[in-house]
Parts: C-alpha cells; sequence; structure tokens
C-alpha cells in the first residue's frame, strides 16, 4: 500500500533540490526566467523581500492565482511562502499542490508565539533558523528542510555567514561533547534531547539545510556553499539586479538571466575558482542593497521566529 | 578484487552525496563529476536524482552531455538521472518517460516494490517519480509496481524511478557494481 507524506517522503524532496539555487518568483514570467536559467524550484511570494522593506504594510502568502499561473509554467518544484503561525494559509498552499511551504519571517508573522504544528500537513514545510536551538525546534515540530536566515531584501550577506557559523559552529562543538552533557546542552538550546543527540551522534542536522538572505553574486553563493549549505535560495538579488525594468525592459531580463545563470553555476561549481572567474565577469549591475548593519531593530526581518 | 571499482557520480545538482556513501559501503572508490575531464578512467557513472531541467541545463554548458553519449562503461540513473537517459534527452536508453507523472509533492510515496524475480520486494520511494510511458523491445523489467516497470536494465544501462540511495537496502546498487565488474572482466 503507497504512503503519502511520510518524513521520509517530505525530506526526500529537499534532498533532490540539493546543490541547486531555489529563486524567490513574484510571477510567472520570473518563473520561466528562473527555470531557464537552471533553478531547481522556484518560491512564488507576494513581493521579494527588498520591495517589502520599500513598501511596508502587512506581507502575505500569494494570491493563488498567480501560484496556479507558475505552475502551469514551469515545470520544476513550486514552493510557496505563508506567514509564521499561519495554518490556514498552509491549508491553502496544501490545497493548491505547492510543493514545499515556507513558513517565513519573510512575511508579516500571525503568531508571535506559536508557528504551524507541520506535522498535521501532507505538504513539506521549510524554516528559517538563526540557530541551533531555533533549527530543532522547527525540525520537532515537522519541519522537513531549514533554511538559514540571513537578513532577506538587503543584499548584503553577511547575516547570513553569521547564522550558518552559528548553526554550524554549534554542531561541531555538540559532537565534543560528552553523553551526559547532552541533557545541558538540550536546555541550552531550548531543543528536544532526541533531536540534539542525534545532531551530536552525525555531525549534521537531521535534514537539508539551504542558506538565505542577501545572496546577491556568484560568489555569495560560493560562499554560502564553502560553509557548509546544501544549496541556496535567492531572493530580491536576481530579480532587482540589472538595468532598470520600467526604462529597458529587454535589458532587464537580459541582465536579470545572465545572473541567475551564473548564480546556478556558481553553486554547482562552488569550489572551483576558475569557473566563480568566469562566470562572475561582466554581470552588470548587481543590486544596490542596503547594509544590514544599518537597518533600526524593527525592521530586522531575521529576529521573527520562537 | 584486485583494486576497487572507480565510480563517478554525476554531481551538478541532486542527490550525490547518498549515492556516493552506499557505493563507499560497499567497497566502490567514488568521485564526484562536475567536468567532461571527470569521466576518465571511471569503471561507471551514476546519475542521481534532482531536477532533470537544472542537470541537463548544467551538463550542456560544460559539455558532459556529449562526454556521457562517449562514456562506454555502465551507468545507473535514478528519478531524474532515468529522464536525463532517455530517448528525449541524451537518447542512450530505448524508453518515454513522463516527468512528474504521479503529480505533484503530495502525491509523493513510498510503497513496496515487487522484482520480477521472485526476491523480497524493494521498499521503494517516489519523489515527484517520473513514469515509463513506452519501453524499447529489448529493456528488461526487473521490477514493477502496480504491473508498471520501475527498475530496468537496457545492457549496461540500469534505471529506477524511485530512489534506492535513499534507503538501507543496498541490493540495487550490489546489482549496478556487479554490472560494472562485469563489464570491466570483460573489457580487460
Amino acid at each position: 500500500m503507497a504512503e503519502y507524506g511520510t518524513l521520509r517522503v517530505k525530506t526526500g524532496l529537499a534532498e533532490m533540490l540539493k546543490g541547486g539555487v531555489i529563486m524567490d518568483v513574484v510571477d510567472a514570467e520570473q518563473a520561466q526566467i528562473a527555470e531557464e536559467a537552471g533553478a531547481c524550484a522556484v518560491m512564488a511570494l507576494e513581493r521579494v523581500p527588498a520591495d517589502i522593506r520599500v513598501e511596508g504594510g502587512v506581507a502575505r502568502m500569494s494570491d493563488p492565482q498567480r501560484i496556479k499561473e507558475i505552475q502551469a509554467t514551469v515545470s520544476i518544484p513550486v514552493m510557496a511562502k505563508c506567514r509564521i503561525g499561519h495554518f490556514a494559509e498552509a491549508q491553502i498552499l496544501q490545497e493548491l499542490e505547492v510543493d514545499y511551504i515556507d513558513e517565513s519571517e519573510v512575511l508579516t508573522p500571525a503568531d508571535i508565539e506559536h508557528h504551524v504544528d507541520k506535522w498535521g500537513f501532507t505538504v513539506p514545510f521549510v524554516c528559517g533558523a538563526t540557530n541551533l536551538g531555533e533549527a530543532l525546534r522547527r525540525i520537532s515540530e515537522g519541519a522537513a528542510m531549514i533554511r538559514t536566515k540571513g537578513e532577506a531584501g538587503t543584499g548584503d550577506i553577511v547575516n547570513a555567514v553569521t547564522h550558518m557559523r552559528a548553526v554550524f559552529g554549534a554542531i561541531r562543538t555538540l559532537q565534543t561533547l560528552r553523553e551526559d552533557e547532552l541533557y545541558a546542552a538540550a536546555k541550552e538550546h531550548r531543543a528536544p534531547h532526541e533531536l540534539v543527540r542525534w545532531v551530536a551522534e552525525n555531525g549534521r542536522l537531521p535534514v537539508v539545510t539551504f542558506t538565505a538572505g542577501g545572496i546577491a553574486t556568484p560568489a555569495d553563493a560560493s560562499l554560502c556553499m564553502q560553509l557548509g549549505a546544501d544549496g541556496v535560495f535567492v531572493g530580491s538579488g536576481i530579480f532587482k539586479s540589472g538595468r532598470d525594468l520600467v526604462d529597458d525592459r529587454d535589458g532587464w531580463i537580459e541582465d536579470v538571466s545572465r545572473r541567475a545563470r551564473a548564480i546556478v553555476e556558481s553553486t554547482t561549481h562552488f569550489d572551483d575558482p576558475k569557473v566563480l572567474a568566469d562566470v562572475s565577469t561582466g554581470l552588470g549591475q548587481p543590486m544596490v542593497g542596503i547594509s544590514a548593519s544599518s537597518l533600526p531593530d524593527d525592521e530586522r526581518l531575521e529576529v521573527r521566529g520562537w | 578484487m584486485e583494486r576497487p571499482l572507480n565510480i563517478g557520480v554525476l554531481a551538478l545538482q541532486g542527490a550525490f552525496r547518498e549515492h556516493g556513501s552506499v557505493l563507499r559501503r560497499l567497497g566502490a572508490k567514488v568521485s564526484e563529476v562536475r567536468l567532461p575531464e571527470n569521466l576518465a578512467d571511471l569503471d561507471g557513472l551514476v546519475i542521481p536524482g534532482g531536477e532533470s531541467t537544472t542537470i541537463m541545463h548544467m551538463a550542456r554548458l560544460y559539455g558532459l552531455d556529449d562526454a556521457i553519449r562517449q562514456f562506454r562503461e555502465p551507468v545507473f540513473g535514478t528519478c531524474a538521472g532515468m529522464i536525463v537517459l532517455d530517448r528525449e534527452h541524451l537518447g542512450l536508453v530505448d524508453l518515454e518517460v513522463d516527468r512528474n507523472a504521479y503529480g505533484r509533492q503530495v502525491s509523493s510515496f513510498e510503497a513496496e516494490v515487487e522484482l520480477a524475480d521472485g526476491g523480497p520486494s524493494l521498499h521503494g520511494i517516489f519523489i515527484r517519480a517520473p513514469r515509463i510511458r513506452e519501453l524499447g523491445p529489448d529493456i528488461e523489467v526487473l521490477a514493477e509496481l502496480d504491473g508498471e516497470p520501475v527498475l530496468v536494465r537496457d545492457g549496461r544501462f540500469l534505471l529506477s524511478s524511485f530512489h534506492p540511495e535513499l534507503t538501507e537496502d543496498t541490493r540495487v546498487h550490489r546489482l549496478f557494481l556487479d554490472m560494472v565488474e562485469e563489464a570491466a572482466r570483460v573489457g580487460a
């Protein structure tokens, strides 16, 4: 008898995405550019993080119409974001048969205490984390994939690096502990002892771990891969780069396509500096970005999630 | 065995590490293939699951598509790897495949797969799996799910629509290594 929605099937899709680039897209045209550039999946959202920053307001799940158009256009997996704790949005996304749900801090949180209970869903979830404890809490709620957070929509890689180092460094530290020290470690990380012990024994998270937030260049993608990410999410870094969309539409398409292809290539060939130098050459204007350290605390997205 | 078998795993995108760890456990020497020159001196090649559009895109960029067409040793393709090898893509195996034919991720599943030789069933993990629509006359069906082929062999090619690398059962990989060993013996 066939079994659906098992943990192995949920984590299995994430295994198939490894070594790839998942690109944020707002419509079918961007999704097609992403697929042609070699993206292994697309993430549908209402607005890319850079626009959410500029325009403000409440950021929500994408309109189902947009998601259906994207699904009709590409054959690669289509993911979509729901607000933290907004299980009704998640139910709608499951009904639409998206391939993964990202319970994301980039959207405005719907619950300041609880995340979605992800075990009840057939569709798998990916969740963000800034440290090991947060990652393990999400996994204990049923997340089948983790995305280390950066500061989305800035084009500044510094926070993604900080959080990857925090997660992977904490894993290395756990591996040095004695069995009887793992109870206190679990308390310190505010995470279930069983999961802490699994991580200490295996030296990695039990699910695939991508990184996200601030990736804007091929070099950024390579840096994340070399630090231990299984793959990367790119948000504003692609579609907010290049020539001006309104003044020179064809020029914009050419620029964003070339940058998207270059980031895909640099993720596969992350440890081959010759390829990296080639694909980094002549890419045009990267997204202008904002220095993450200049953001006031109430505009930082990465701190959302509990 | 005088020397371990050299198996390359196409590492453009997808579940290449899992194949590598199963093959290492079975005693093979494993290397990752990202460029055509990485195919030199290999006794066999694995094309893993992943996104077939991404894998084909990256293969074409670096001439790995032609290099794999010229590669003469046994090849094992799982899921996306089956698609990459079919008539429509590299054209190396005489079959036609429908991509994602079981549906989107909510329709991904685990099920027991029946072996043609009557041996104990295999536990198959099917993730947005391809479905074989048409099979050339010379292709041997090694396992079926509900009467449809899911593990087939065409001479030096072994293809599965499910993911043996995600389970503890090493029988499919062992079969592939037997094919590689046999080819190496004949070739030597």
